[in-house]
This record gives structure tokens, C-alpha cells and sequence, in this order.
């Protein structure tokens, strides 16, 4: 029999640590439901962010780039659908098998292939590879046709950037391309909108106003599991599109631009005197910016960077130009203010049998037979530049830059709107002492007097020059975006440029002479018609000096190598009895401007003053829908 | 007494074992079984898919097994308890020398129909036995050498077969579930003591004996952010499915977390997070009453139990069971390393299932065997 006494004992232990158990096992209970406590109540709100980071994600697509629209309202740079094939690496189960597919549905050329493989490598997998940016309807149909066996390929309708006038707005509007890290790294804006395929202005107003422009992402957020996987859509956020600008350029007037500098190399600025509103800006020779938008090839972007014509440059900002005899009225102005000569003053041109010479140097007239006792009025006519060679020396240099800077050279037209543009030169005595720590020499002055030497200006600076001459001496400051908020407003607007307003008068006088007289050095482009009747002064800039031989020789301008050939400018406004306009033309290497650049004028201004009832009408438009 | 014993067991009959059920026990028992089923359902995604039609007909099986264990004389489990050791002891030589490999361990045996784990089996089957070494033991022998040492080898043989499989958090469990039969039993505490001391002298070397990955599972656990998308992720991503669960939880089958694949295990050592998440704060209490419930009920059937082998091997089970919950709760909770440990009854596992309810059964036959007194 079990021996009671023993039993008890042992049940009692056995009871006392079944206790002692018990107490524990409460203790440990309660510890786990505290913890829970702490986790889903306590710090509920911190798993919840991480459980929503875990399971959200959002994609950014390609924002919708704003258009850019002339003054009439005309789309000049828009958007269109292109047909794209995006591929996402990982999410392609075999991707050589995939490339090598897509390959022969495209018929990629091995360059193109080689591309792909390599922008692959440079992505991380779960990026967007994109395969082609710019399919054919075709292709895209094919491609579509052929989705079954492609798994991971996307094809994607996106909007693109296109320029449906083509070469007439490139040096204005710049282009669009890919962005590449130099872009993103400078511009937060960009860093913060970047995806793949991002399109971004790489120069011109494009550039200028990339951050109007671009516009906002839209995003979509997705639902993913633990693999990154799309699971579903959450929700999609329509990103706004991009400013729209508008330009106050007029198309009509910017392709007739493009169509006189055909084959030619130059540019043509038009430019409202009062407003200051650019009607045409057009340097040639241009190029097709859509070429750039998805990359251009190398064969072709060769072919523009060697051409000896400089497609690239803008030449109506960024090129340094001697003004030559356009610089003529800004010489003869500053005389008068500064009452060194008056209109009567007479100087005697004899010739280039006897030229003016100073401390050995000659100076000769562009006339040979010389024009003899020429006045103010005549000087100016018949581009005498014994006249201003005397006017200049009496004047120097240093009255004459004050009054060229006054007038706009020497400084950027557009502000910082055109990182491209440039200032031109003004040149001083002071000038020249801190450049090129030398003393102004007297015969600097007298060749500055014809626009030639260290002087420098920009066709859109002779055009803002003109203009402020032909509305009788007011500053203005040119505006190509017709939007005023994204513009500055500065407060000396219509200033006063002149101490007499009838000198200005006196320099209008002798530009319309010499337009509109016989003798005159642009009289053969001359119209008569009261309507359309302009003002003008021409210019032409050696590129190189005149020699003796030279001027023995006396080559026609075909004979002359085409680098060595003079520039041509003209200056006008019109129409002479209500100024409205003026312009700027240079052509390079042209030869003279009576011959080559005056006669565009004359083209221009027609178009121009029949356009201009159009134009304001657009502006009364505009003060009805306030 | 003898005669009171002799007089029942004569009427004892079908319906007189039905009306001793513990139907409290059986209630959350079969509760438990309906909550992993509903847990097992979200973790398909919401579809009966392979894990809770499978599931389902474990439960099925072994609660019937559980029925009919209860209903044989606890004298027989009595009687059958050193073989059953002997047998799975077996069964572990078997799966060390001829199992399964999967995911770097030899764990499992294939039985052409099941693929069991002996090692769940050995969790109970270690209390039956040392239930039964201990019944008759006199109190004076209880702390002789000879005892502890025989108690310590059969705890030893199955742990080391365990452990070279290698599988610590099974292997610790069954050692768990050994000592504390032998807490029960009436070793002096002076050994619990030294024992525990010892092993906090010797965890230096233990820890430098330890495999690769189970070294990092020891610095993970202590810095889970050290490695967050590595040995850290487990912790990390079930800290965010239970915390995100808040007070009532994200409702049922809309655990964003288990959802979407973010809960490694989900279906078994993690099943808990995937339910936390679900139900919240309130649920996973809840769940931890009804656990509180069965561990109630079995150590009250121990009780009122005459036999010391029924006594013992309810403790023991009791005890056993919560360390089963308060060890795959800590886990996942982020209080403890993590070990590979089911939790009873909700984790997906036939051989667990099995164990646990063969244990169950027992308990239940102590119950309706309760006036039964063993020889």
C-alpha cells in the first residue's frame, strides 16, 4: 500500500511549486500583454507610417511641358503623342531573349542594339529602360501585335515635344533633349521632377523657362507587396501642365525672315519701337530642332557643328558684330548733343587720292571719286566717312560710348533672359587702359567714327539702337514673352535718351535721306508708297583690312573669298511719318549693305505694316476680355 | 477508498465518460482550432487554397484522435509511456540517419502519406515518460544520483538527436518540457539553481559552439536594424504587422502586411503576427484568455486527479504549453531570438497538431479517468 503520510508530502511540494509556476506564468502573461500594449497601442502610429511605406509606393511619369505660343496665339512649340517602348529589366524574365525579340520586330541596327544593352547596364533594374522613344505607327502596331511573348515590355503613348514650324523659332525657342546629369545637378527643380525619358530645354527660351515650362508629374500610387510588385492602384494624381508662354513674336513675319536669309548667314531682328516687343528674331542659317528632341544622330549633328555658316550660333545675340556705318547716327547724334558740330557743319571729302591722314596712317572714304563738301544730312546719306572720321575726331571716343551706351550697345538687350547673349563693346579710353593697358590712340577714334575697330555690337542691340532713335529718344526694353509676370517691369521705361529732341529729329531726317533720296546708299530699296515708306542707314564691316593692293584691285564682292567678303548691315524704322518698327539686318560676309541687306528691309517692312492692324487688333481683343 | 474505486468503475461506462468530459477544454479547444482555420483562410488570401484545406482536415483528424484518446483508461497511457519514448527515441535515429532535407536541416521522416516530425512528437512524449519514472518514486530517492542522472540522460538523448538535425528551438522546448516534470517531481531547487548558473557561466563557449545562422539570429534579435533588409527582416517586418494592427486590428483578411508578402512564415511560426494585425490589441488578448483558459483547465484536471502520473504529466503538459505560447509570442513580439517554435494549435504543422493534441487527449482521459488510481 503507497504510505499515505509520503504522499502527502510529495503532493503538497508538488502543489507549492504548481503555485510558484502559476505566479510566474501570470507575471510572463502579463509582460506579453503589455507588450502588445506598447506595440499596437503605444507605438501604433509609428508601424502604421512603416506599414504604409512598406505597401505604398508612387511612380512619377514624365510631366506635361507647357507650349510655347506666338503673338497671334499660334502653337510654336507644342506636344505631340509619340509611341514609345519602355522596358522595366526586372520584371523581363529573360531579357536577352526579350532585346533579341524586340530587335528583330524593330529591325534595330547593331549601333542602336549596342545602345540599348549599354544604357541597360547604367540603370538599376527597376528602372525604365527605354527601348525606342519615337516608334512609327507600324512599329508600335507590331510591337503590340507581338505583346504575348514579351513580357515586361511596355508600349507607352508619351508626350513629346514638337516644333511644327521647324528651323524658323530654333535660335529663339532653343530645343528640348534628354536630361542629363549636368541639367539635374544644377537645376533643384529638375532633380525633383526627374524620371526617365525627362525632356528638358537645353538652350533658348526653352531652357530660360524650363522651370514654367516643365509642369508638375503626375503620380500614381500603387499598392506593392514584399517583391516590389504592382498589386493595385491606389490612386493617381494628375500633375498640372506646364506654362503656357506667349511670345510676341509673329510667325509670318519670323518664316519671311528665314526665307530672305536663305543660304545665307546672318540675322534679322524686327522689333516694335514703342512696346519693345520683338516681331522677329531670326538667325540663320538654322536647323530642325525636333531632330534634337529624341536624340540626334551623329552623322547629322556633325553635319551642323562643321558647317563653316555656324547654324549653332544665335547670331542676332550672340554675335559680335562691327556696326560699321549703322554706327553712323549714334556718331552724328552724340556730336550734336554734345554740341560739337551742328547740322551745317562741312567737311570736304577729296577722295582716295587724298585721304585723311593722320600721323602717317591714312584713313580713305568707301568712295573713290570722294563725295566732296558734304554737310550733315548728306554725310549721312551717302555714308561719307571722311565726314564722321572728322565728326569722330573732334568728338573722341569717350563722349561717343557714352552716348552708344546710352542707346543700348555694349550691354545685354534681353538681361539675363538668354545665357547665350552677349554684350558687345563699347570701347573708351578707360576701356582700353584696364583691357589692354595700352592709351587710346587717336586713330582708334577716328575708325571707331565708321563702326569699325574694337567696337563691337549685336544685331539686336543696332535693332533696340534704331528703335530708341525712331520713337524720338525714349529707352525701351525689348520683350520677346508677351506675359508680363514673367517679365521684370523695370521703372526707367520711356526715360529720356536725348538733351534736344530735334537733334534726333536731324538724325531721322538723314536716315530717311539716305533711304529715300537719290544718293542715297539704300535708295534703290526705297518704297514710296507713304504707307511703307522707311527710314534706313546702311553698313557694311571689313573683316579685314583694306589694303593698298586691295584698293588697286578694287575686287567685286563674288571676287573676294567668301571669308574675307564684308559684312552687310542695315538699320531702318518705318513707317517713316508714324514710326512704328525698326529692325536690324546682318548678313555675313554679304558684302555691302546697300546691296544685300537693304533690299530685305523693303520685303520686311511690307509685311510688317500689313500686319499691323492684325496685331494691335489681337491687343484691343485683349483689353475686351478684361 | 479501494471500494469506492472498484464500485465506480464498474458503471463505468460510454455515457458516463461523455458526461466527464471536460467540455470547457473541448469548448476552446475546438474554439482555437475554428480561429486558426479563419487565420489560415487569410493567410491563402482569402481563398481555400492548399494551407487551409490541408489544415482543416488535421484538425479534423487529430481532434477525433483526441476523442478517442480520452476515452482509453489513462492506465493504459500509463503503461505505454516508456515504450512510446523508446519508440520516437527511435523514430529520431531514424530521421537523423534516412529524413528529409529541406531548407538545411534533416528534420522530418516521410511517411508516404505524412511527413512527421518526430521531434514535435518527442515534446510530449518526454513529459509521459518522466511522468511516469517519477509516479511511483519514493520522496527520499527522488534526489539520488541515480534519479537525476537517469532523468537528465532521457532528457539528453532526444535533445542531442534534436540538436544535430539541427533544430535549438525544438530541442530546447523538449528540455523545457523535461525539466519541468522533474520541477514538478520534487528536485530539490538547489540543482535548478546550480544549473542555471552554469549555464550562464558556460554561454560564452555554448555561444561559440553555435552555427553561423544561429549567431546572427542572437545579434539580430538584440539589434534588429543591424541588417535591416537581412537577418533583421523578420523581426522588423513583424513588429510593423503587429504594431499597425492598433487596438481592433485592420479586419479580417485585410493584414496589408501578410498581404502582400512583406510576414516571412506566416502560415506557421508567424501566424500570430498575421492574426495581431487583423484583430488588433483586443483580438490577440483575446486569444491569449483562451490560452489562459486550456492552460486553467489542464493543471485544474491535474488537480482533481488521484494519480500522480496524471498529476504530473497535466503540470508538466500545462506548463509545457505555455511555454510553447509565451515562447512564439515573444518571438514574433520582438522580446526574444528567434526560433523556430509553432504555436499550438493556430500554426500550420501535422506533426505539432499531432503532439499537441495527443497531449490533450491525455489530459482529457486524466479527466474522465479522474477517480481512476494507477497501481
Amino acid at each position: 500500500m503507497i504510505d499515505q503520510s509520503q504522499n502527502v508530502t510529495r503532493l503538497n511540494s508538488m502543489n507549492r511549486r504548481m503555485f510558484m509556476l502559476a505566479a510566474a506564468k501570470i507575471v510572463i502573461l502579463g509582460g506579453i500583454v503589455s507588450r502588445l500594449f506598447f506595440l499596437q497601442i503605444k507605438e501604433n502610429k509609428k508601424y502604421l507610417t512603416l506599414s504604409d511605406k512598406n505597401r505604398i509606393r508612387e511612380w512619377k511619369l514624365p510631366p506635361v511641358r507647357g507650349e510655347f505660343l506666338d503673338y497671334f496665339g499660334n502653337i510654336i512649340a507644342g506636344n505631340y503623342e509619340a509611341y514609345q517602348l519602355h522596358v522595366i529589366p526586372e520584371q523581363v524574365e529573360n531579357f536577352k531573349y526579350t532585346i533579341n525579340r524586340i530587335k528583330n520586330i524593330l529591325d534595330l541596327s547593331d549601333k542602336q542594339f549596342q545602345k540599348i544593352i549599354k544604357k541597360k547596364k547604367e540603370i538599376k533594374p527597376w528602372e525604365t529602360l527605354i527601348v525606342a522613344d519615337n516608334l512609327s505607327w507600324q512599329n508600335f502596331s507590331k510591337i503590340n501585335n507581338q505583346l504575348y511573348d514579351l513580357n515586361g515590355v511596355k508600349p507607352i503613348i508619351s508626350i513629346s515635344r514638337n516644333y511644327p514650324y521647324k528651323e524658323n523659332y530654333t535660335h529663339v525657342l532653343g530645343y528640348v533633349s534628354q536630361a542629363n546629369e549636368k541639367d539635374i545637378l544644377t537645376n533643384e527643380v529638375l532633380e525633383q521632377k526627374f524620371v526617365q525619358g525627362l525632356k528638358v530645354g537645353k538652350i533658348g527660351l526653352e531652357k530660360s523657362f524650363e522651370n514654367e515650362l516643365i509642369g508638375d508629374n503626375s503620380i500614381e500610387r500603387y499598392e506593392v507587396n514584399a517583391y516590389g510588385r504592382r498589386i493595385n492602384q491606389l490612386a493617381f494624381q494628375k500633375g498640372n501642365k506646364g506654362k503656357t508662354i506667349k511670345l510676341t513674336i509673329d510667325t509670318e513675319v519670323q518664316k519671311l525672315a528665314n526665307q530672305l536669309l536663305l543660304d545665307k548667314a546672318g540675322s534679322i531682328c524686327v522689333m516694335d519701337i514703342f512696346t519693345g516687343q520683338i516681331i522677329a528674331m531670326q538667325s540663320a542659317p538654322s536647323f530642325d530642332p525636333n531632330a534634337f528632341v529624341f536624340g540626334i544622330s551623329q552623322d547629322e549633328w556633325q553635319l551642323i557643328r562643321n558647317n563653316p555658316m555656324k547654324p549653332l550660333v544665335n547670331k542676332s545675340l550672340s554675335g559680335n558684330y562691327s556696326p560699321g556705318s549703322t554706327i553712323k547716327p549714334i556718331v552724328a547724334l552724340s556730336a550734336l548733343e554734345n554740341g560739337i558740330i551742328n547740322k551745317n557743319f562741312t567737311v570736304n571729302c577729296r577722295g582716295h587720292k587724298h585721304p585723311l591722314e593722320l600721323y602717317g596712317q591714312t584713313y580713305h572714304c568707301w568712295k573713290k571719286e570722294g563725295h566732296g563738301f558734304m554737310s550733315l544730312r548728306n554725310a549721312m546719306k551717302q555714308s561719307c566717312d571722311t565726314y564722321f572720321y572728322e565728326v569722330a575726331r573732334k568728338l573722341g571716343v569717350d563722349r561717343l560710348s557714352e552716348t552708344a551706351k546710352k542707346f543700348g550697345l555694349g550691354e545685354e538687350v534681353f538681361g539675363d533672359l538668354f545665357n547665350i547673349e552677349k554684350k558687345g563693346l563699347v570701347p573708351n579710353t578707360q576701356w582700353k587702359k584696364n583691357a589692354l593697358g595700352t592709351g587710346w590712340l587717336l586713330g582708334e577714334t577716328i575708325i571707331t567714327g565708321i563702326g569699325q575697330g574694337y567696337i563691337q555690337t549685336t544685331p539686336v542691340q543696332l535693332c533696340l539702337m534704331t528703335a530708341q532713335i525712331a520713337n524720338g529718344g525714349y529707352k525701351i526694353y525689348p520683350q520677346i514673352v508677351a506675359d508680363k509676370e514673367l517679365r521684370d517691369q523695370p521703372n526707367d521705361k520711356y526715360s529720356q535718351l536725348y538733351k534736344n529732341s530735334k537733334n534726333i529729329k536731324l538724325i531721322q531726317d538723314a536716315m530717311f535721306a539716305s533711304t529715300n533720296e537719290v544718293m542715297g546708299t539704300s535708295y534703290r530699296s526705297r518704297i514710296n508708297d507713304p504707307k511703307y515708306q522707311f527710314a534706313g542707314k546702311t553698313g557694311t564691316a571689313q573683316v579685314k583690312k583694306i589694303t593698298k593692293k586691295d584698293r588697286e584691285l578694287d575686287l567685286k564682292t563674288f571676287q573676294i573669298p567668301y571669308e574675307e567678303r564684308d559684312h552687310a548691315l542695315y538699320v531702318a524704322f518705318g513707317p517713316y511719318k508714324n514710326p512704328r518698327y525698326a529692325l536690324s539686318i546682318l548678313v555675313e560676309h554679304g558684302g555691302n549693305g546697300s546691296t544685300t541687306a537693304a533690299p530685305m528691309a523693303k520685303e520686311l517692312f511690307k509685311l510688317i505694316i500689313d500686319r499691323q492692324s492684325l496685331r494691335d487688333s489681337i491687343n484691343n481683343k485683349k483689353y475686351l476680355e478684361i | 477508498m479501494y471500494q469506492h474505486t472498484r464500485l465506480t468503475s464498474n458503471k463505468f461506462d460510454f455515457f458516463q465518460k461523455f458526461k466527464n468530459f471536460d467540455y470547457l477544454l473541448l469548448f476552446c479547444i475546438l474554439l482555437l482550432g475554428f480561429i486558426s482555420l479563419a487565420t489560415m483562410y487569410s493567410t491563402d488570401g482569402g481563398e481555400i487554397l492548399f494551407h487551409t484545406k490541408s489544415h482543416f482536415i488535421k484538425l479534423i483528424i487529430f481532434t477525433l484522435m483526441m476523442v478517442v484518446i480520452s476515452f482509453i483508461n489513462i492506465k493504459f497511457w500509463f503503461s505505454i509511456g516508456y515504450l512510446f519514448y523508446v519508440v520516437v527515441v527511435g523514430l529520431l535515429v531514424w530521421t537523423y540517419l534516412f529524413g528529409i532535407k529541406s531548407s538545411g536541416s534533416q528534420r522530418w521522416m516521410d511517411l508516404y502519406f505524412i511527413n512527421l516530425q518526430p521531434s514535435e512528437l518527442m515534446k510530449i512524449c518526454i513529459i509521459l515518460c518522466l511522468a511516469k519514472y517519477f509516479h511511483r518514486m519514493k520522496i527520499e530517492n527522488v534526489n539520488s544520483i541515480y534519479t537525476i542522472l537517469t532523468s537528465l540522460i532521457i532528457i539528453l538523448i532526444p535533445m542531442g538527436l534534436v540538436i544535430v538535425q539541427p533544430d535549438l528551438g525544438t530541442a530546447l522546448l523538449i528540455v523545457v518540457s523535461g525539466v519541468v516534470v522533474l520541477w514538478f517531481a520534487g528536485i530539490n531547487h538547489k540543482y535548478f539553481i546550480y544549473t542555471i548558473l552554469g549555464f550562464l557561466i558556460s554561454l560564452p563557449f555554448i555561444i561559440s559552439f553555435l552555427k553561423p545562422y544561429q549567431k546572427l539570429r542572437v545579434l539580430t534579435f538584440l539589434n534588429p536594424d543591424r541588417d535591416p533588409l537581412g537577418a533583421g527582416y523578420q523581426i522588423i517586418q513583424s513588429k510593423i504587422a503587429v504594431g499597425s494592427g492598433g487596438i481592433f486590428g485592420k479586419g479580417f483578411l485585410k493584414g496589408t502586411q501578410s498581404y502582400l508578402e512583406f510576414l516571412p512564415e506566416k502560415h506557421t511560426d508567424f501566424i500570430f503576427t498575421l492574426f495581431s494585425e487583423e484583430f488588433g490589441f483586443v483580438g490577440s488578448t483575446f486569444l491569449l484568455i483562451i490560452y489562459a483558459i486550456v492552460i486553467y483547465r489542464i493543471v485544474a484536471i491535474g488537480a482533481i486527479s488521484r494519480s500522480f502520473f496524471a498529476k504530473l504529466f497535466c503540470y508538466g503538459f500545462a506548463a509545457a504549453i505555455f511555454v510553447y505560447i509565451t515562447i512564439n509570442m515573444s518571438m514574433v513580439l520582438g522580446l526574444l531570438p528567434i526560433v523556430g517554435s509553432p504555436l499550438p494549435i493556430l500554426s500550420y504543422g501535422g506533426s505539432s497538431m499531432l503532439a499537441t493534441m495527443i497531449g490533450f487527449g491525455v489530459v482529457m482521459s486524466a479527466k474522465v479517468h479522474s477517480q481512476q488510481s494507477i497501481a
